[in-house]
């Protein structure tokens, strides 16, 4: 028994001290991003407000708990007393989370009506959701292209080595411009999909025959990355979503290209069709 | 005096063998097999999550395809929740209530024996469609629409053995409601009843009130899928939304069937322990009232990315935020409860005192989840995923084993091994918190739930995670040998077992007599 609990105990030290080393050379995240919209900053403000206030809760709650373990034993001689009641302690202890509750209530209700308010767009993109890619129609431009997946077979399967955006990479991205509000337009062809990208705070579900609206505005130039976030079948963890946001003089440039990129294909396409 | 001990021997007569067990209409009986049925299903639910974390361990496709990993994720959670913590509450009401209100055995004893013998069909028939072509089921447990739809052979299977989980599990509801009604000893007034008794009332008028919505629901995807109806088709005039609806109409309802008992045992265990009395046992009944009413008007929690109108989002947001009162009130008078108490730590408290700081680190979660703008940050990611195990996990299935070492001496007579009790707490706890505490942190991180292979910087939180479920898994072994152990032999228990415990199941013998009062006891 002793040399199993040694055993044991060495063997749960060991997983200790990989668990430490592996959290030390980790910068892996392990947090929200504060993300790069000002929508982002508050939702992370929010979420820092709230984890501080359940710490503090646990802290008084866990700390009573623990105090009484520690002195309230029997093994200690303590007695039991016998109180058993008391509506004064038991409206206190309603009130107070109440009170936390409407505090916490009303800057989340604001960052909400902000997030639902999608008008005074500067442009509109029109996101379909398919098994399993995403479609971006550049609604005023007529620009119009698939993302998909661009992480090579066997780095999923085999043993290729794995990039460094294993999963979290596409063939097409999506461009769009820093410092314009930017409408987005969702809905999907066959089934539900949710498109989530944790920099810009957004998450929408793409459900077929519906259209919801969500919009962003970016703040700085930059790649940021989602994935689908509602299961989907077979490969949906395999259709994530690359955002590119460029200065918008760029924008403009990639638009020229992407159009007559667009027409030119169009034109391919009637040639062939006729 | 002859005559009324004949009487008594012919009602211990009873088929012995296998036709014991089938035939049997005795609250114990009963009781065993729905407790030995949960602990079968925990272990095969427990299979699919293994496989689940070891193609999680690292990065990559290394051993199932991803179909079958969604077909792994969604029977994990629907035997999980239907065939393990549930059948398990109500092994444990089957055994118990008769025991607290001092009645003989439950009201309706032939209901009882069918509405059990529905399970082990029930789960036949959900196991084999992962036999059917297509595979099993692979949209998730909550089966949302199109995607349930294009669901191989498997789904008018998957429905079937749903309706009939719906119909034992509304059974058993009636046949509790009719005997904590009825058959309560003379003097136990329901302001009297045990809180296990109370929380399993409550939870049964929940599981009358629930169950037929999922059958409606299921049905109508029935229907879509072969009687040509457009309920949740966009194209024929129907909303997959409205599934949604449905579903966590009953959905929300259903994970407090998964936690109120719970809260009924950790208010007999602490009690007992601290050796003084629960503290604040009304508001403990009441605040499990409105726990039940609150669940009916916060489904929409679920569906806060759906594209809800703004009015429903801040209704669902704060209808949710106040279920955290009522929760906080049970937590804070468990704390009162130990507070200057006389505690002892035997296997049963350890648990107990386990469920109240992991719940609650569940709860503080719950109560960020909330909060719907974050919420469009921590939905369907691994966040929600750490949440509802760790309510479900440490809180449900913790307060079921801590259950189990409390009144198995009562039930077999015999005391458990204490010290491995106590190492198969510690096993349980360390590896619980190993698999789901990084689950916080990848989810923060933006890994979304149900996917089978990840990005690569979230790949050492998820090999953690996979350590974890390995050793919580197995350690669950070392529990049923313990049990099989108890229930073999050991010492003898006595007829109160634990020095402060209260309650009428205390003054029978331990192990009780086959009808729990032949003559009622009278409470004062």
């Amino acid at each position: 028994m002793a040399r199993t609990a040694k055993a044991l105990g060495s063997g749960l030290a060991g997983a200790w001290v990989w668990a430490l080393a592996g959290a030390a050379q980790a910068v892996q995240p392990y947090n929200m991003p504060v993300g790069v919209t000002e929508i982002s900053r508050e939702v992370y403000d929010l979420h820092m407000i709230i984890f501080w206030i359940c710490v503090a809760i646990g802290v008084v709650v866990f700390g009573a708990m623990f105090y009484s373990i520690l002195k309230h034993r029997k093994s200690k001689g303590h007695e039991p007393a016998q109180f058993h009641e008391s509506t004064t302690v038991e409206i206190i202890w309603t009130v107070i989370p109440f009170a936390i509750l409407i505090f916490m209530a009303v800057p989340a209700a604001k960052t909400l009506i902000q997030m639902y308010d999608a008008s005074d767009a500067d442009m509109t993109v029109k996101i379909t959701g398919y098994q399993w890619k995403w479609k971006y129609d550049y609604v005023d431009e007529g620009i119009s292209f698939y993302s998909n997946l661009a992480t090579p077979a066997d780095q999923i399967y085999a043993s290729a080595k794995k990039d460094d955006n294993y999963l979290l990479e596409v063939d097409n991205e999506l461009v769009v411009p820093v410092g314009k509000r930017i409408r987005f337009l969702i809905t999907a062809d066959d089934v539900i999909h949710a498109w989530w990208v944790p920099d810009l705070a957004v998450k929408k579900d793409a459900i077929p025959g519906f259209i919801n609206d969500f919009w962003t505005k970016i703040d700085k130039p930059g790649v940021y990355r989602g994935q689908c976030a509602e299961l989907c079948g077979r490969y949906h963890g395999f259709m994530p979503i690359v955002v590119r946001a460029v200065e918008p003089a760029e924008y403009e440039q990639w638009v020229a290209e992407h159009k007559a990129k667009s027409m030119a294909e169009a034109d391919a396409d009637a040639a062939e069709a006729g | 005096m002859s005559s009324a001990t004949a009487h008594e021997a012919h009602h211990e007569e009873h088929p012995s063998g296998i036709m014991r067990w089938i035939t049997t209409t005795n609250h114990k009986d009963i009781g065993t097999l729905y407790l030995w049925f949960a602990f079968i299903m925990l272990f095969i639910g427990g299979a699919m999550a293994l496989v689940i974390r070891a193609e999680l361990f690292q990065p990559g496709l290394q051993f199932v395809d991803p179909q079958f990993f969604n077909s792994m994720t969604t029977m994990h959670a629907l035997i999980m929740i239907f065939g393990a913590v549930m059948p398990a509450f109500t092994g444990l009401a089957n055994w118990l209530i008769p025991m607290m209100i001092g009645a003989p055995d439950m009201a309706l004893p032939r209901m009882n024996n069918w509405s059990f013998w529905i399970l082990p069909f029930a789960f036949t028939i959900l196991l084999s469609t992962l036999f059917m072509e297509g595979g099993g089921p692979a949209g998730g447990w909550t089966l949302y629409p199109p995607l349930t739809l294009q669901t191989g052979h498997a789904l008018p299977f998957v429905i079937l053995s749903i309706h009939m989980m719906g119909l034992s599990s509304i059974m058993g509801a009636i046949n509790i409601i009719a005997t904590v009604l009825n058959m309560r000893a003379p003097g136990m007034t329901l302001m009297k009843m045990p809180l296990f008794v109370w929380t399993w009332l409550i939870t049964a008028y929940l599981l009358i009130a629930v169950m037929p919505v999922l059958a409606g629901g299921v049905t109508m995807l029935l229907t879509d899928k072969f009687f040509g109806t457009s309920f949740f088709n966009a194209a024929g005039g129907g909303d997959p939304v409205m599934f949604q609806h449905i579903f966590w109409f009953f959905g929300h309802p259903e994970v407090y069937i998964l936690i109120l008992p719970s809260f009924g045992v950790i208010s007999s265990i602490v009690p007992t322990f601290a050796r003084k009395p629960l503290f604040g046992y009304s508001s403990m009944v009441y605040a499990t009232a409105s726990i039940a009413f609150l669940s009916f008007i916060v489904w929409a929690h679920h569906m806060f990315t759906v594209g809800m109108p703004l009015s429903g989002e801040l209704f669902f947001m704060f209808a949710t935020m106040l279920i955290a009162v009522p929760t906080g009130v049970k937590v804070f008078n468990w704390v009162a409860t130990m507070w200057k108490g006389a505690m002892t730590f035997e296997t049963p408290m350890l648990f107990a005192l386990g469920f109240i700081i992991m719940f609650t680190i569940g709860g503080f979660s719950g109560l960020m989840l909330a909060i719907a703008p974050a919420d469009f940050q921590y939905h369907d990611s691994y966040f929600v995923v750490a949440h509802f195990h760790y309510v479900l996990v440490p809180g449900s299935v913790f307060a079921i084993i801590a259950a189990v070492y409390y009144w198995l001496p009562k039930w077999t007579g015999h005391m458990y091994n204490e010290r491995l009790g106590k190492i198969h707490f510690w096993l349980s706890t360390i590896f619980v918190n190993l698999t789901f505490f990084p689950m916080h942190f990848v989810g923060l991180a933006g890994m979304p739930r149900r996917i089978p292979d990840y990005a690569l910087q979230f790949a050492d939180y998820n090999a953690l995670s996979s350590i974890g479920a390995f050793g919580f898994g197995l350690s669950q072994l070392l529990f049923l040998y313990i049990v099989i152990q108890a229930v073999r032999g050991g010492a003898k228990a006595d007829d109160k077992v634990w020095e402060g415990a209260q309650g009428l199941e205390w003054t029978l013998p331990s192990p009780p007599p086959y009808h729990s009062f032949s003559t009622p006891p009278v409470v004062k």
